[in-house]
């Protein structure tokens, strides 16, 4: 009774509403707070195969001529045989800040655009870089765990953190995120230079081709760059020993732009001085070493998760989605540089 | 310089410390058993103290004191001080204010975004081991957030100046109205409590601004709202703060300071909302090598007869 009460709402919808594939791994799901589903349902005609007692693969077939959108739900990989299967498609909506996850080579071959969402994350992710930063440097964690352990009574003095204003900042990527962390800490008086693919000539900030020189004029590195092959690793040891014994690190990006082990090392010889990580290679795997550490702060990957960044994602996806149906620009397409 | 007493009340800087020694005769007070006999012997030689944000020159110590010619207080606040006592007597006093104002800010940031997107709480989930097992919750925005701060001085407008750079709107309350600030000024703690969600204590301690944080301002603040107390511990009424976060009529506070420090109320060691600091506002090595610089300077200005820093009296 309900498979063909479905039936018919999907012959009445699939004649209104545009169809929208929701693209994800079973154990992911589109975020309820707010509404995702309830809201695109509204604006969308959704297939979801995981949703169907159809086995994916024929659920898939049976619908591929009618697709030509669809949402991958966090970093469900979006790959070039998945796209094989999907010769009508036009537009992959991504909704994590991320798209390492996307071929991005095979989507362009076959002409399909990809939108991101990263400016629906930016501010988020900047405000906890700046967090990080600031924890790090000032030793604001260690220092709560100090006194909620009882300790200051005893001890009486907490040792002194680094001052934050005059420091160098090196930004590793200077699109949405890393343009927001270069606003709020330029309030800070702190000096901002970047490393990017290319020079940003409208930037006012000091560019550095290259990493390891970009480290050697900082104090602190903060990584908001995308994961691809040549990022992979970008902070390795050389970097790490450039940047110096005082340096400090706050990735906010992906745990692989890190050489994670030998930021372990590098950390427990002393020769960087400390780092703020919201992401790791293998989470939610930390490495046991940083968890004695005082001058490490860890995140469990949150630095986008507030209700705001939510509802900016949702009205983004909507925005997307509604621009590509009725031809018009799409609002956050990734560009091909 | 080397027959003038210095007494220094606390321990505040080894370096400080090391560098007076240098120049005077110091009086560590706080390594001597017996105090009122050891005043009564040095009393003729000691003719500047040296205090903090814990301890300082009161009217006692002052009265006890027949040479004291100069106070000179590695803080910006003066609290601990007896002012009227000292103009009184003709008695110079010193502070350090501008070389801290930065770290202050900066920690009041810090604090603010601790507080809200749970950077402590989130740190203790990973060192637990909790995140292997699920998600973190979601937490809350900061950028936009209404950030209303009591006391618009050296510190407060570095906060504000800070806080604009997270889109944040500025509202203040202080003694008077500033025409020249563009931020919106509100006559009264109670209606900027009740227009703001984040609430700033950066204004100095005195009989006026004592517990300025009470009930009715933290009612006003409400269940969403956060305080932020990068003051004194003596501008809120302690009671009822740890009341309403425990009853969670207040949403959270990040605080550096506490009415009795290094004592901090035990209800407050369980609660997730908080982020609780050990009077670590100034504390960086360059801005307590500033500060210690600032002390020794103005006590040589004074025992050379040239102007003094930074006097206050």
């Amino acid at each position: 009774m309900a498979t063909k009460e479905t039936d018919n709402q999907q012959q009445r919808s699939s004649q209104e509403l545009p169809v929208v594939l929701v693209n994800r791994l079973p154990s992911f799901r589109l975020p309820s707070k707010p509404p995702f589903e309830d809201d695109l349902l509204s604006h969308f005609h959704l297939l979801d195969p995981h949703d169907s007692p159809e086995p994916y693969d024929s659920f898939l077939s049976r619908h591929a001529s009618s697709i030509r959108a669809l949402i991958t739900v966090g970093t469900t990989p979006v790959t070039a045989e998945f796209l094989n299967l999907l010769p009508c498609l036009g537009l992959v909506v991504g909704t994590s800040a991320g798209l390492d996850h996307i071929d991005l080579p095979a989507c362009r071959s076959r002409g399909i655009a990809v939108t991101n969402a990263s400016s629906a994350f930016s501010e988020d992710v900047a405000d906890c870089a700046v967090g990080l930063l600031i924890d790090v440097l000032r030793r604001i964690s260690s220092a709560d765990r100090f006194v909620r352990g009882r300790m200051w009574p005893a001890k009486k003095e907490y040792p002194l953190g680094f001052k934050l204003r005059g420091k160098r900042v090196g930004i590793v990527g200077l699109g949405s995120i890393g343009s927001e962390v270069a606003t709020r800490l330029s309030a800070f008086d702190c000096s901002i230079a970047y490393s990017s693919r290319k020079k940003k000539p409208s930037v006012p900030f000091p560019f550095y081709a290259n990493v390891g020189d970009l480290a050697s004029n900082s104090d602190v590195l903060i990584l908001c760059c995308a994961l691809t092959e040549e990022t992979t690793h970008i902070v390795n040891k050389d970097v790490m020993i450039a940047l110096g014994k005082q340096g400090v690190i706050i990735n906010v990006g992906r745990g692989y732009l890190i050489d994670e082990k030998e930021l372990v090392q590098c950390l427990l010889r002393g020769e960087i001085g400390g780092a703020g990580l919201d992401v790791f290679e293998n989470e939610p795997n930390v490495p046991k070493e940083l968890l004695g550490l005082d001058n490490v702060v860890l995140s469990p990957h949150r630095a986008v998760m507030t209700p705001e960044s939510f509802e900016a994602l949702l009205q983004l996806t909507v925005a997307n989605l509604k621009a590509f149906f009725s031809n018009k620009p799409l609002l956050s397409v990734v560009s091909n540089e | 310089m080397e027959s003038i007493g210095v007494l220094m009340v606390c321990p505040m800087n080894s370096y400080l410390e090391h560098e007076l020694e240098k120049r005077f005769n110091l009086f560590r007070f706080w390594t001597v058993p017996e105090k009122s006999a050891f005043l009564a012997t040095n009393k003729n030689s000691i003719r500047a103290v040296v205090g903090n944000s814990s301890a300082g020159a009161d009217a006692e110590l002052i009265e006890v004191l027949p040479k004291l010619e100069i106070v000179a207080s590695f803080s910006v606040g003066l609290d601990k001080i007896d002012l009227a006592k000292c103009k009184e007597k003709g008695i110079r006093v010193t502070n350090t204010p501008d070389v801290l104002t930065d770290d202050v800010a900066d920690l009041a940031i810090g604090l603010m975004l601790a507080v809200l997107r749970k950077l402590c709480e989130s740190d203790r989930y990973v060192r637990s081991g909790k995140w292997k097992k699920g998600d973190y919750r979601l937490t809350t925005k900061f950028t936009g957030k209404k950030v209303g701060i009591i006391g618009l001085g050296r510190i407060g407008m570095a906060v504000a100046k800070r806080a604009e750079a997270f889109s944040c709107p500025i509202s203040y309350y202080s003694r008077t109205e500033k025409p020249e600030i563009k931020y919106k000024y509100y006559p009264g703690v109670v209606e900027l409590a009740a227009n703001c969600d984040i609430l700033v204590v950066a204004c100095s301690l005195t009989e006026e601004t004592l517990h300025i944080i009470n009930r009715e301002v933290i009612d006003a603040l409400g269940p969403k709202g956060v305080l932020i107390n990068v003051g004194r511990g003596p501008h809120v009424d302690e009671p009822e703060l740890v009341s309403a976060l425990v009853e969670r009529r207040l949403g959270g506070a990040g605080l550096d300071v506490f009415e009795h420090e290094p004592e901090v109320p035990e209800e407050l060691f369980g609660l997730d909302n908080l982020v609780l600091l050990p009077h670590v506002g100034s504390g960086t090595v360059e801005t307590r090598q500033a500060m210690a610089d600032l002390v020794i300077g103005n006590l040589e200005a004074h025992f050379l007869n040239k102007p003094l820093l930074t006097p206050v009296v």
